[in-house]
């Protein structure tokens, strides 16, 4: 990362010189493989093995799979802050690892399982700080950027947090704040790592509802991390299904949710039965 | 939603300026010979007239040549090493962290008197070799940052309270370098151990020295004022700063050599002055918010009222004798310290 490799694109948001593949796919995963090895000549902790798959705008893709499976280093692969050791990943055409941070950080957004603050800050600084790769130097909030933050946190349904400490708000509701600053990003491209993972089922749900009409009001391109088979079966148009860093399967929850291969990924016994709409859900049972 | 405005920020820094200006008069004015304020007053526009020749009285000569140089790098030195202090806790992810607790100004004092050993070895005219000993500074305290650094990671993450064990142990290092150091130069024109370690305004140093000490400060916070937005998002952690867009290494670097060079320049003239680097910051922080567009030129100022009081008490509580303006600082710092840590533990 010390040595940035500028792209040739203008770091404005007019994507109309798109340099290759087709317009509707807009996150294509090529081939992608990575090492994690201490040193060359040693054995590599962790492999995760060459996958492929695309996502258009407006989906959902939900990248499941016990710990240990490579999600993990999957999303940074995507996200660019990782360089895929074969393969490559585009988006919209350009490989995310060489895209500076500054323009990385206007069509990817990565929300995290937490965000520690050293100082206390208000919602509306925090999500303020989405604007930070549209502006130049040390650069105050235009009236545009006051207005795209409140705008996100309306669309997260928290604009009433606006004035409230970080420090002081409850885990869901700092989830969304944290989700809103994302959304300030305008990205092309959202990234959430094991977003539920702090959250009760309720705050779950919410945040997964408010995902699914995000990526279609927004036409966002949607990644998430994840280990929670229902709320995967329920919300996601794809999955990429990962163990010990072999990608198993990729496509819709309805044919990739089947009861071997989720047996065997998360070895536990469990059944698969489709729901009205279509969607898989799950039960597990007890091992003994 | 109330962003900060460049009309906001420029009316903040405007008040703090003044009170700057207020508290320069004041500490004019104390001191063992009393002065008026007309008398003040007409010296100085005197002085700033090149008129200095018409100043009649012994005591305007105090004010002029004495006092007012003292209180100009006063508010240099304060300023520097606040803005240091505030650039060490963003760049450190520590709220705690100050160029003396970590040992910075210890590492620079130890830089400043191997500069002074070497230069008087050496046979280079004295207003060149004059300069050696802020570079000898500036080296010191990027050593030691580097090495505090190194000895407060812990797998790979900053450990917040293992940085500030390092920093303290590495502080004693340096102090115990400074004493031996100073003993085996008995008796030579070198100012005290207790000089370097607690740190004191009372001798001035050369014309040369002090231009390069203002535009050292000038520069080194220029610098790092370009960075006061990705200083913000830091405050989160560096792979947050990046997901937004920040080019963390390339601010780390500008961050910390600015910071080496605001840090060097301090000590090379002043010695180790304590806890003003975490003192001002915490009380613009509480004023300001932690904003570091705003924070940056209000630790800055608010580092010179600070030192310029905390010299003026050091000057005039044991009049005619005198007080080192560093234990002034510590009495007040060392306790505030304590107690950020206690809080923060908590």
């Amino acid at each position: 990362m010390s040595t940035p490799i500028r792209t040739p694109l203008p770091s404005s948001s007019n994507f109309s010189d798109q340099p290759r593949g087709n317009p509707d796919l807009r996150l294509s995963v090529e081939q992608a493989s990575y090492v994690y090895a201490p040193n060359p000549s040693q054995a590599p902790l962790f492999t995760l093995e060459a996958l492929s798959f695309q996502a258009k705008p407006g989906e959902i893709v939900a990248i499941l799979g016990p710990n240990a499976s490579g999600k993990s280093t999957l999303l940074k692969l995507v996200a660019g802050t990782l360089q895929p050791l074969s393969g490559r990943i585009f988006l919209n055409g350009f490989p995310t690892y060489s895209l500076v941070p500054k323009v990385r950080a206007q069509r990817i957004a990565m929300v995290q399982q937490e965000s520690r603050l050293l100082f206390p800050s208000r919602v509306w600084e925090f999500v303020l700080q989405g604007r930070h790769a549209h502006g130049h130097g040390v650069r105050f909030a235009s009236e545009g950027d006051v207005t795209i933050a409140q705008n996100a946190l309306a669309q997260v349904g928290a604009s009433h947090l606006a004035d409230r400490w970080m420090d002081k708000i409850s885990g869901g509701e700092k989830q969304r704040v944290i989700l809103a600053r994302a959304l300030s990003q305008q990205p092309l491209l959202l990234l959430l790592d094991e977003p539920t993972l702090h959250l009760d089922i309720g705050a779950q749900v919410d945040l997964l509802e408010s995902l699914r009409r995000l990526a279609a009001e927004n036409r966002y391109t949607v990644l998430v991390v994840t280990h929670e088979l229902n709320l995967t079966g329920e919300y996601a148009d794809q999955v990429v299904l990962l163990q010990k860093g072999k990608c198993l399967r990729v496509g819709p929850p309805a044919s990739v949710f089947q009861r071997d291969l989720l047996e065997h990924v998360f070895q536990a016994p469990l059944t698969v039965e489709m729901t009205s709409s279509g969607r898989p859900r799950v039960t597990l049972f007890n091992k003994s | 939603m109330r962003p900060l405005t460049i009309g906001r920020l420029f009316l903040r820094c405007g008040v703090l300026a003044l009170l700057l200006f207020v508290v320069v008069v004041i500490a004019l004015k104390l001191g063992a010979v009393q002065v008026s304020l007309y008398g003040l007053g007409r010296d100085l526009i005197r002085v700033l007239l090149h008129q200095s020749a018409a100043i009649s009285t012994d005591y305007g000569m105090i004010v002029v040549d004495i006092r007012l140089p003292r209180i100009l790098l006063a508010v240099v030195v304060g300023a520097s090493l606040s803005v240091a202090g505030t650039s060490f806790q963003a760049l450190l992810r520590n709220p705690l962290a100050d160029p003396y607790v970590l040992g910075i100004s210890s590492g620079a004092a130890v830089g400043s008197i191997v500069a002074l050993m070497i230069e008087s070895q050496l046979a280079i005219s004295p207003e060149y070799a004059g300069l050696m000993t802020p570079f000898g500074a500036f080296l010191g305290a990027a050593i030691t940052i580097a090495a505090v650094y190194v000895l407060g990671r812990r797998e790979g993450q900053i450990d917040s309270t293992t940085l500030l064990l390092g920093g303290v142990i590495t502080a004693s290092f340096l102090s115990s370098i400074i004493m031996f150091l100073m003993s085996t130069l008995a008796g030579s024109s070198f100012r005290g151990a207790t000089y370097w370690m607690m740190g004191s305004l009372s001798s001035l140093p050369p014309k040369s020295l002090l231009y390069l000490l203002g535009i050292g400060f000038l520069v080194a916070t220029g610098a790092i004022y370009t960075t006061a937005s990705d200083l913000n998002l830091l405050l989160a952690g560096e792979k947050e700063a990046m997901h937004l867009g920040v080019d963390v290494p390339r601010v780390q670097i500008v961050v910390y050599l600015a910071a080496s060079i605001l840090t060097g320049l301090a000590v090379s003239v002043s010695g180790a002055i304590g806890y003003i680097g975490l003192l001002v910051p915490h009380a613009m922080r509480m004023i300001f918010g932690s904003d570091h567009r705003m924070l940056i030129p209000a630790s800055a100022l608010g580092g010179a009222i600070a030192l310029v009081l905390a010299d003026t008490i050091a000057r005039t509580v044991v009049a005619p004798s005198e007080l080192q303006v560093g234990a002034v600082t510590a009495i007040v710092g060392a306790p505030l310290f304590i107690y950020l840590l206690r809080k923060r533990l908590s």
